[in-house]
């Protein structure tokens, strides 16, 4: 495969089989990424699966084993500094300043990233205002809430304007409002023509703001596609909850004859679900065929998967570690 | 060049705002060895057999040397802080200089030690303390002085860049006390067995404090004793130039090192 331009389109980030270990633990073994320009990408995985050690590859700050990458059009490894002057990082965990102020964290790095004088003070003005914390601007940062600090390292990112934004997990563990307020500036920056990489562990947040998902596990890709393409690969949900627990068995032996997949049981609320690509099934086929064989039905439901189906079908996790 | 000289003024700027905003440490480094001025001077003082006043006199510059080599700890705690937040990621995300965070954490440390030194210099000139040599070697006495602190800042930033946590740091930190206490800034080395004086004279600490002592004129140099005390000058600036040739170069590369790829 060729680098940068592509068909038509060109990668904002491009990797290919990028490795990293760490001793015996092998965070990487193989992350091949192509996030267009313009576009936001979400990195979903479980806990482990490799996404901060991949924000960390692509940002510069660890050198990878194997395997190569370009973001915005820079060889990773050959040119860092040239990466670094086009990008902007949001960590998991703030990364300004706790000694300094908000103000003063903003304009060290405007003046960093070679703004001089009045140039980066309008701009940390700017900034603050925009993420709320012109009150808050002349108070030491380390006694900011989370959710203010989070927003200034956000802005601390966007200084320059950078041609691709990586955010690593950019609102765990923040406040619904907070929250709202990243994605809002994620949706605005998108409408800028920004490139933004993100990771996260919620899979709401994905859906709400990546047009293309890139799934990780056991430091791989594992799936790549739009939201609507990764839910069209598993299918519809079926679920049926009947009346008693014998009866769950028939209900399951009607739906594996129906769908030719295995169903899964919850015993708790006496439900029985498959997943089926089958665009013949509708919902009404689906009662009608219950009730021919006499499974007693309290309720049934033919819905499209949730990217959380998605990534419990294609991960081989129980379950999301939230 | 000029990039690192750009960034690491903006660095130094950092640092500077930092403390103050945040001046508990320098005052506690900065007040300690005035505490351990009147301590000694008085307190263990009167058990010596040189008259107080001159033993006074003979302390301060071994408690200004003492202080100076407190870089060890003060860098070494700052580079560990920084090293283990975030904002130094974000450092190595930037387009800048490599050596600029480290180098503007020395240069601001020199700058705040040049004048925390003051305090300790009046309650020195009040306790008894003067400089009876010439205003030139007194001002080589504070070039030499600061020129030793730069040099165990950067040991200091190198271990603070090394050690696993703040608190790892912080305690190594503590332990280095120690050294002036095997050196003569504190005590005469003459009266010390054999081995213990060879390794007190050989500690940095006792060339530089004796170049102190020579410069203000409080003591002659030693007639007899290891090379580095008995050059005192020459033997202090070969010290630190030997700890500067290898302390900032494994500085910044460990700096440079804990992340980025290239140099």
């Amino acid at each position: 495969m060729r680098y940068g331009r592509h068909m038509t389109t060109t990668y904002a980030v491009l990797s290919e089989g990028l490795e990293k270990r760490f001793g015996e633990v092998r965070a990487l073994q193989g992350l091949d990424l192509a996030v267009a320009e313009g576009r936001v990408c979400g990195v979903l995985g479980p806990n482990g699966a490799g996404k901060t050690t991949a924000v960390r590859l692509l940002t510069t700050l660890l050198r990878p084993d194997a395997g190569s990458a370009r973001v915005a059009g820079h060889d990773l490894v050959r040119e860092p500094a040239a990466v670094r002057g086009a990008i902007g990082v949001t960590g998991q965990y703030a990364s300004v300043d706790g000694d300094l102020t908000g103000r003063e964290n903003l304009r060290l790095f405007a003046k960093l990233h070679r703004m001089r004088g009045p140039t980066g003070r309008t701009r940390a003005d700017e900034l603050l205002d925009r993420f709320g914390l012109t009150e808050a601007a002349d108070r030491p940062t380390s006694t900011y809430s989370g959710g203010m600090r989070r927003r200034l390292d956000l802005a601390a990112s966007l200084v320059t304007r950078p041609a691709v934004l990586f955010l690593d997990e950019p609102t765990t563990g923040l406040d619904p409002h907070s929250r709202n307020q990243i994605w809002e500036t994620v949706r605005a920056l998108k409408s800028e023509g920004t490139t933004v990489l993100l990771t996260t562990q919620y899979l709401e947040e994905a859906d709400q703001l990546a047009d293309d998902i890139v799934l990780v596990d056991h430091g791989r890709t594992a799936h790549t596609g739009s939201p609507a393409e990764l839910k069209a690969l598993i299918g519809s949900c079926a679920e049926v909850v009947v009346a008693h627990p014998d009866a769950m068995s028939g209900a399951a032996a009607v739906l594996d004859q129906l769908t030719g997949s295995e169903p899964a049981f919850d015993e708790e609320r006496r439900a029985v679900g498959v997943v089926t690509t089958d665009p013949t099934l509708t919902l009404p086929r689906l009662v009608r065929e219950l009730d021919a064989a006499g499974v007693p039905l309290l309720d049934a439901s033919l819905r499209p998967p949730t990217l959380e189906d998605v990534f419990l079908r294609l991960t081989d996790r129980k379950e999301l570690v939230t | 060049m000029s990039t690192l000289a750009y960034d690491g003024t903006a660095m130094l700027g950092r640092q500077l705002r930092r403390i103050r905003h945040n001046p508990g440490l320098l005052i506690l480094t900065q007040t300690m060895p005035i505490t351990m001025l009147l301590f000694f001077g008085y307190v263990f003082g009167s058990a010596l057999a040189m008259p107080g006043e001159e033993y006074r006199a003979f302390l301060v510059p071994g408690l200004l040397v003492a202080t100076a080599a407190n870089g060890i700890m003060t860098g070494m705690f700052q580079a560990a802080q920084d090293s283990h937040r975030g904002v130094t990621d974000r450092f190595r995300t930037l387009p800048m200089s490599r050596a600029a965070v480290p180098l503007g954490q020395a240069a601001a440390d020199l700058v705040v030690t040049a004048a925390g030194t003051v305090p300790l210099l009046l309650v020195g000139l009040a306790v008894g303390w003067r400089i009876e040599g010439s205003a030139l070697e007194a001002a080589g006495a504070v070039g030499l002085l600061l020129l030793f602190r730069f040099a165990t800042t950067w040991i200091g930033i190198l271990l603070g860049l090394a050690s696993r946590s703040e608190e790892a740091a912080g305690q190594l930190g503590g332990a280095t006390f120690i050294l002036p206490l095997l050196s003569n800034a504190y005590i005469p080395t003459d009266n010390l067995p054999g081995w213990l004086r060879t390794a007190a004279e050989w500690n940095p600490i006792s060339a530089v404090t004796t170049a102190l002592r020579d410069l203000f004129g409080n003591a002659p140099v030693p007639a007899d004793g290891a090379w580095p005390v008995t050059h005192p000058v020459a033997g202090s600036l070969a010290w630190c130039a030997v700890l500067i040739a290898v302390f900032l170069p494994l500085a910044v590369r460990r700096y440079a090192l804990g992340a980025s790829p290239t140099r």
